[in-house]
């Protein structure tokens, strides 16, 4: 049964995998990416580890594949047919993933893990989410600042980077209006009685 | 039949060639190669939680949430910058990414 739902996970993992690269609408390619970390969220739940199955969903369905909507819909692409240059790229690239996928699968079928790797934190005395928090603020609590730190930045180069100024827009310039003084916005002027005077 | 690491590791290992052909193949749309490029950054994380799981080592899914931090920061700024390389050329095909050229 557990078998059953691995393949199925998993093939559906790289069927929308292999969709993402090969549709040639980016908006159907975000949907299945967006089917891709559904089903690379069920594989981190068959493993045990519910908290990074659940920041997957949260943090990549949540707000990356939404980021990445917005930004097909603000691009305006026609749905132009993707051109693969296949006569000058197909063989290259065919090369290096043969060379890839033979690496890491024999890699992979052929791993024996060092006895001594089996150490410090275990997670199977306590659920899964606990015994991530009970390292993650403490023993990593750096790291967990600098993510972070890593974040703020990207936020602030991501808004820099994108601001730009139109002429057409009024703009409230705060520092001139903090600088005006009683002398600049009000003009007193003695008015003779009975005469009135000019503007 | 058990799933045991190496099924995992497997899938992350055909997972990430399919990143990377996405990645050496796409002519037309930058947008699709950061796809490609979070698909490799998904097969690295699917390889630290196996590593983490079947080793009974915390660490790895630690390590797993700061790649998914670093994935987030960094589709934030590729997408910027790719709004504003539309913004100049009207166009994300990467065949026409040739101003550096000469």
């Amino acid at each position: 049964m557990a078998s059953l739902i691995f393949y199925l996970f998993a093939g559906f993992l790289l069927l929308f995998a292999a969709l993402v690269v090969s549709v040639r609408n980016p908006v159907y390619a975000v949907l299945f990416l967006i089917g891709c970390f559904f089903n690379a969220a069920g594989l981190f739940l068959m493993m045990g580890a519910e908290f990074v199955a659940f920041i997957l969903l949260i943090v990549y369905v949540g707000a990356v594949a939404v980021l990445f909507l917005f930004i097909v819909m603000m691009l305006d692409l026609a749905a132009k047919p993707r051109r693969y240059a296949l006569r000058r790229y197909g063989v290259i690239g065919g090369l290096v993933a043969m060379a890839l996928l033979v690496q890491l699968v024999t890699v992979a079928l052929s791993w024996i893990s060092h006895p001594q790797a089996f150490s410090s934190v275990d997670a199977s005395a306590i659920e899964n989410t606990r015994a991530l928090g009970l390292v993650l603020y403490t023993t990593y609590a750096y790291p967990f600042e600098l993510a972070g730190l890593i974040l703020l930045v990207a936020m602030i180069g991501a808004i820099v980077l994108t601001q730009r100024e139109r002429g057409d827009v009024r703009r409230q310039k705060v520092f001139h209006q903090k600088q005006i003084t009683v002398s600049d916005a009000i003009e007193i002027k003695k008015v003779p009685t009975g005469q009135g005077g000019d503007l | 039949m058990t799933i045991g690491l190496s099924h995992f590791l497997v899938v992350s290992a055909v997972l990430f060639v399919i990143g990377v052909t996405g990645i050496i193949l796409n002519r037309r749309n930058l947008l699709v190669l950061l796809m490609a490029i979070e698909l490799v950054l998904l097969s690295a994380n699917i390889n630290f939680v196996a590593f983490s799981v079947f080793q009974h080592n915390l660490i790895g899914q630690v390590f797993t949430i700061m790649v998914l931090t670093v994935a987030a920061a960094e589709t934030a700024i590729g997408l910027a910058i790719l709004v504003i390389y539309f913004r100049n050329r009207g166009d994300i095909a990467v065949e026409n990414a040739t101003l550096l050229k000469g």
